[in-house]
């Protein structure tokens, strides 16, 4: 069961604010998603291998080539702020 | 034991000797060059681009991984570690998590008490994080710039068991492991950031304070030793060392509590949707076969096949190309002086330069030897030749006939010897008389109107002879 809290820590991780009015809505979002995701624990996975992706792909590379980059304007131009050359952000320590 | 200092290292290293970044093709020679400049949709994490791996990078990282005596295991996978931080555009960093390239190593340092090995937990690679510059120092900046450009260059984590025992030890194996990286021309250290080092110190019985941000080989004994003196300063005072975050604060030589919340170790590694898994273990027979000798072997090497002791053996092959400058000069030269010249001499005298051995050709060495080997000059004089070379250049002959460093013809020592028997008739009395020590009055006197040029023990029996024909 997801709680108030885990809803705390879960937008402190995702540096996503929540109201405090907001905060019962996602505590009963969060369990509906869980909830339907739960049905998956009624079958018996004892000797099955866990799967990690869908596709049988291994191995796929590229070659150790150098290609040119975006110009730093074009770098820069999705940033709210910047200074000199830089990404500009809030002090985050 | 109460008090024993336990250190383990993670230390990050830069493949910087590759052509472009661990999963976009932007070029990796940025060290020179305006912020956010090498950078594109893939390492600004830009919505809808894929990463693709690096073919050489995993070829790289299992150069690195056999060297350190690690299984290079038979499938490695990419993880998302999910951390919002400005350094990372994607607010997740590409790692490796429980299936690391590489497992179980161990290499060999000089510890504090004689040869010791330390394991290596693991080898993995990921990207490298943007670098973040603070106006002021990291605790006190009021905001936080942000250059890409390092962004997505590929990174190994190597990291130790808690085996080192001292900073002094943490250094050995730094010193050791860029050794062999040096061998295995992947890096380059001396680019900056080129290696970075966090680190995990603990007093025995007390919790472990993790010090982030010590900048490559130098600093890690500074670092460390402060490190130790604030935990026995805090247990003096009757508290406990807390498990905590510190980052070293390299002008100020010490370590600052980074305050951070328990809960930012909640990382949420998943595998990453983007990168299918790499099955390599086919690949490791030749990469294996194509490893170049490293520093252990061809120190061995080069005590058996130049029988030279193992100190100037291991101060020849700690970096690749010292050791290939010795063998090129050893090939022309005697190998036992050759050692002594270049380990003592040629490499002190680089240091004390701060340069390279690439400042330095084989053959002016070799002309060096070969004029000390027929006595043409002392090793006064050799020395002298070899500052010379380095502050002026010039070729050898040409240093000995301009500095007037060949040792005197021995006719004009002769000459000298006459004349100074001739001045220095009480000496030479004295000297009859039995009292021995008058002789160096006269050999003083040859090797004055020498300018030194003189073989002191030449002189001296020249001398005497001379004395004994009058």
């Amino acid at each position: 069961m997801i709680t108030g809290e885990d809803v705390d820590h879960i937008s402190w991780l995702a540096s996503i604010r929540v109201a405090e009015n907001e905060k019962d809505e996602f505590v009963d979002q969060f369990n509906t998603v869980l909830d339907y995701f739960h049905q998956l624990d009624e079958l018996d996975t004892e000797d099955v291998e866990p799967t990690y992706r869908v596709v049988e792909l291994v191995n796929v590379f590229r070659e150790d080539e150098a290609k040119e980059s975006l110009p730093q304007e074009e770098s820069l131009r999705n940033a709210p702020k910047r200074e000199n050359g830089y990404f500009k952000s809030p002090r985050i320590v | 034991m109460e008090g024993e200092v336990i250190i383990g290292l993670e230390v990050h290293v830069q493949l910087n000797k590759l052509n472009s970044k661990l999963f976009c093709g932007c070029s990796t020679d940025y060290h020179d060059d305006d912020p956010n400049t090498h950078t594109c949709p893939v390492c600004l994490g830009l919505p809808g681009t894929l990463p693709v791996i690096n073919k050489k990078a995993v070829e790289y990282a299992i150069r690195v991984a056999l060297a350190l005596n690690c299984v290079v295991q038979e499938e490695t996978l990419f993880y998302r570690k999910n951390y919002y931080y400005p350094d990372l555009p994607k607010a997740f960093q590409i790692t490796q998590y429980d299936y690391p390239l590489g497992l179980g190593g161990h290499i060999l340092i000089k510890g504090e008490d004689g040869e010791r090995v330390v394991r290596i937990n693991r080898v993995h690679m990921e990207e490298d994080p943007g670098r973040l510059v603070h106006a002021g120092t990291i605790d006190r900046a009021k905001y936080t710039m942000v250059d890409y450009n390092r962004c997505g260059m590929a990174l190994l984590e190597v990291v130790t068991e808690p085996d080192l025992r001292s900073p002094k030890e943490a250094r050995a194996f730094l010193d050791k492991l860029r050794s062999i990286l040096d061998y295995l021309d992947v890096f380059d250290g001396d680019l900056e950031g080129a290696m970075r080092v966090d680190s995990n110190l603990s007093l025995a019985g007390g919790d472990r304070a993790e010090v982030k941000n010590i900048s490559g080989h130098k600093g890690v004994e500074k670092a460390l030793n402060y490190e130790i003196t604030r935990q026995k300063n805090v247990r003096r005072r009757g508290m406990k060392v807390v498990l905590e975050t510190r980052h070293y604060d390299e002008l100020r030589g010490v370590t600052v509590s980074m305050r951070t919340k328990e809960e930012a170790h909640d990382y949420r590694y998943f595998p990453e949707p983007d990168l299918v898994p790499m099955r390599i273990a086919d690949w490791v027979p030749r990469v294996q076969e194509e490893l170049p000798e490293l520093p252990d072997a061809k120190r061995d090497r080069f005590r058996t096949q130049y029988g030279i002791t193992d100190d100037h053996a291991k101060s020849l092959t700690s970096e690749i190309k010292v050791a290939n400058f010795y063998e090129r000069v050893a090939g022309k030269a005697p190998p036992k002086l050759a050692a002594v010249w270049v380990a003592d001499v040629l490499k002190g005298e680089l240091n004390y330069r701060d340069l390279s051995i690439e400042n330095f050709h084989e053959d002016q060495m070799v002309e060096i030897l070969k004029m000390l080997e027929r006595e043409a000059i002392t090793e006064k004089g050799a020395v002298e030749v070899v500052r010379q070379i380095l502050d002026e250049g010039g070729s050898p002959a040409e240093i000995v006939k301009a500095m007037g460093l060949g040792k005197a013809e021995d006719d004009a020592v002769r000459v000298a010897v006459r004349a100074a028997v001739a001045e220095c008739g009480p000496a030479v009395e004295d000297y009859r008389g039995g009292n021995e020590k008058a002789i160096n009055f006269i050999v003083g006197q040859v090797m004055k109107k020498t300018r030194g040029r003189a073989d002191p023990g030449e002189a001296n029996r020249l001398v005497k002879e001379a004395i004994e024909e009058l």
